[in-house]
């Protein structure tokens, strides 16, 4: 009897064992930046513990963004994985395309993960897709040159001690601009910006009947603040500037001062890269006393669409990839700053990882941004820098053309404001809101 | 008969050919110069020309990183079965519009050309539906298709351009002496037109080779030609110049031997019916 109770657990375990080691090839849409590389780089890893084999699909970011939009909408079915942002999972959560993230084992500890994150990645509680890694926005500037302006950077500075030094520290003849700033048109460029911004002057996209807001003094507040700022100390040709330019500025010694995504502090003081690398330093993005400050909220996430046969397969990557064991493999294979930053509260708790000069400021500015309540009045949509609706992708390119015609010289403040009001009403109405 | 100019005319023309061909090949040199800089050089301002340490550093991580070989593979295999079948399709359909017109004939070359005016990005949905039915999504043979469908219009009128060139009366001879309709093409019509369809043929492989709408968006990870080869080394959040240069040297090195080499019948397709 015993033998046979003995015999039959032998069998099922093999079976299960079998079952288990059933080998699944899983496709895997994603992003070209440094962690992602670096994850692809460490897929062995994972092949070794699961059996399961990995396919890459890389693509520029608004390349991707296309194809996977495409894929998912229609049900083609050509991706296990799909990486996406904080602007897509709440849209795709509520149109029933993503499978929920419910029922994450024990050991991977979702509790650990940032508040703030989790929030912008979860809709009604639930959590949709799982931050690869995440990122604010913060002030990086030259400490030398502040230093020379006679001033002293504060931790959590306000617009006007910005500007103030951003016009002393300009020294245009030398070919050193005060502050650099995105001006390229884009929901993802300069609006990411803009609007991260307005949120500090206390101005909104949308009041709660979805009514566009560009006609308020906050809005003319933001946009002449920083046209005026702009025009005084910044480089030129400014409107053109996106992420990319912006640091290939300042990393050549051209910038006192960017704002930008935190992710650029490992870049900006990488000596291989930057000719500024040992001077720089780090401050939460400004405020404008209403307490709420001029930083944005953003994680890549990794996100499975519902109706893909390899579902437990893909399960288990997700939780390989974002786990605390794949920080700590990063960490041994590449060192702590190539960690993926900005997802895990027990990664900040972590010694050496607070080595890194960004580490607590990036940390400072995640937990200050709440993509529930982006700005000081309240909103109908969820979103810092974004508002999470299908139509503002497009409605935000179009503004930001605008805002940047603006920067350019080729419109004043308030003719931008009036057009973008105007076309924000008209989409809005034909979309349905209105 | 050529007509006569003065050495200073010719020289003149000669400056101005030059200048205006390496304006043109000026970004891809550029191109192919920052592959062998770092991503530090690549950025430097004032930029640098010659006087840079050349490194090859690009090219290895390009190659540790991506399987270069499978993606050539795709891009030679879909620009070349794409280009022979619509060949195969607009031979005869080039002869029967060159040699025996209808009323409509006209008409049916204008609505062909039409069907290159819509932007394709608005049959995206309904052909990647068609796709998701037939199992091609990320296949070489669907992509072979659709890419055969983009470049037909131009095949086909490439080809009537040239048949129109040979006099009838030459079919109507063979035809006389009992040649069939499979003789006359093979035969006489072809190897007269080879110079027209040499120059179609690469003219249509490179264009396959270039298409980045329908390569990116059909595929994902086995029948990604080139196309999506340099997609994957372009970020908008981070400098990684040199290596997308790398990468972009190493998609378009093939085409433009291939371009090189073949530049005198490239010339004549390219300038078609310009010069009668």
């Amino acid at each position: 009897m015993h033998l046979q109770k003995a015999a039959c657990a032998a069998a099922a375990l093999s079976l299960f064992a079998a079952g288990g080691a059933m080998a699944e090839t899983l496709t895997i849409a994603t992003v070209n930046n440094g962690d992602m590389i670096r994850m692809q780089g460490l897929t062995d890893d994972f092949t070794a513990k699961t059996g399961h084999k990995v396919e890459w699909v890389t693509l520029e970011e608004n390349v991707l963004r296309q194809r996977v939009t495409t894929d998912i909408s229609t049900k083609g079915g050509q991706f296990d994985i799909m990486t996406i942002g904080m602007y897509e999972t709440p849209i795709w959560a509520r149109n029933g395309w993503l499978a929920p993230l419910d029922n994450l084992s024990a050991e991977y500890d979702v509790d650990d993960i940032l508040p703030a994150i989790r929030n912008g990645l979860s809709v009604d509680g639930t959590l949709y897709a799982a931050p690869f890694y995440g990122e604010s926005s913060m002030i990086m500037y030259r400490k030398d040159l502040m230093e020379a302006a006679g001033l002293t950077m504060p931790e959590a500075p306000s617009w006007d001690f910005v500007a103030e030094a951003a016009r002393k520290m300009t020294d245009r003849e030398n070919g050193i601009y005060g502050i650099c700033l995105r001006g390229k048109a884009g929901w993802g460029e300069n609006m990411a910006f803009l609007t991260a911004m307005s949120n500090s002057f206390g101005a909104r996209w949308f009041d709660m009947e979805w009514r566009p807001q560009f006609d308020t003094p906050e809005w003319k507040q933001t946009l002449t603040f920083y046209l005026d700022l702009m025009n005084e100390a910044g480089p030129p040709g400014a409107s053109a500037n996106g992420f990319n330019e912006n640091l290939s500025l300042f990393q050549q010694g051209k910038c006192g001062m960017w704002i930008d995504a935190t992710v650029a502090a490992s870049f900006v003081t990488n000596p291989k890269e930057s000719t500024v690398a040992d001077k720089v330093g780090f401050a939460l993005a400004p405020d404008a006393g209403l307490g709420k400050r001029s930083n944005w909220l953003w994680a890549w996430a990794l996100a499975i669409p519902t109706g893909t046969k390899k579902e437990a397969a893909a399960r288990q990557f997700i939780e390989w990839a974002t786990s605390k064991a794949y920080l700590e493999l990063v960490a041994q294979k590449e060192g702590w700053p190539n960690v993926p930053p900005g997802t895990r509260a027990s990664l900040y708790a972590n010694p050496e990882y607070a080595k890194a000069p960004f580490a607590e400021m990036t940390l400072k500015s995640i937990n200050s941004a709440d993509p529930l309540h982006p700005t000081v009045k309240p909103v109908p949509y969820v979103g810092v820098q974004f508002v999470a609706i299908p139509e503002f992708a497009g409605i935000a390119t179009e503004v930001g053309q605008e805002f940047s015609a603006a920067l350019a010289g080729q419109q004043t403040a308030e003719e931008a404001l009036a057009k973008a009001q105007a076309l924000t009403e008209d989409a809005m109405e034909a979309a349905g809101y209105r | 008969m050529a007509r006569e100019h003065s050495p200073r005319r010719k020289a003149l023309l000669t400056v101005a050919a030059w200048t205006a061909g390496l304006l043109i090949f000026f970004p891809i040199l550029w191109t192919i110069l920052t592959s062998f800089k770092t991503e530090a050089q690549a950025i430097a301002d004032p930029p640098l020309f010659l006087n840079f340490d050349w490194t090859l550093e690009n090219y290895a991580a390009v190659q540790e990183r991506s399987d270069y070989m499978r993606f050539l593979w795709n891009s030679i295999v879909i620009s070349g079965a794409s280009t022979l079948l619509g060949v195969l399709i607009a031979v005869p359909a080039a002869w029967s519009m060159a040699f025996v017109p209808s009323k409509r004939t006209k008409d049916i070359l204008l609505w062909m050309l039409s069907t290159k005016m819509l932007p394709a990005v608005g049959v995206l949905y309904p052909i990647y539906l068609i796709f998701i039915e037939l199992g091609l999504l990320d296949t070489r043979a669907g992509l072979t298709v659709v890419i055969m469908l983009i470049n037909l219009p131009i095949i086909v009128w490439m080809l009537y351009t040239y048949f129109r060139e040979i006099p009838v009366d030459i079919l109507e001879a063979a035809r006389m002496d009992g040649a069939d309709l499979r003789a006359e093409i093979l035969y006489v019509l072809a190897p007269m037109a080879l110079p027209g369809i040499a120059s179609t043929v690469l003219l249509n492989v490179i264009l396959a080779w270039n298409e980045a709408f329908w390569t990116l968006n059909l595929t994902a990870a086995n029948a990604a030609p080139l196309t999506a080869f340099i997609a994957s080394y372009s970020s908008p959040e981070g400098l990684f110049y040199a290596k997308l240069s790398a990468a972009s040297t190493m998609a378009i090195a093939p085409i433009l031997i291939l371009g090189w080499f073949s530049q005198k019948q490239l010339v004549r397709g390219l300038t078609f019916g310009a010069v009668k």
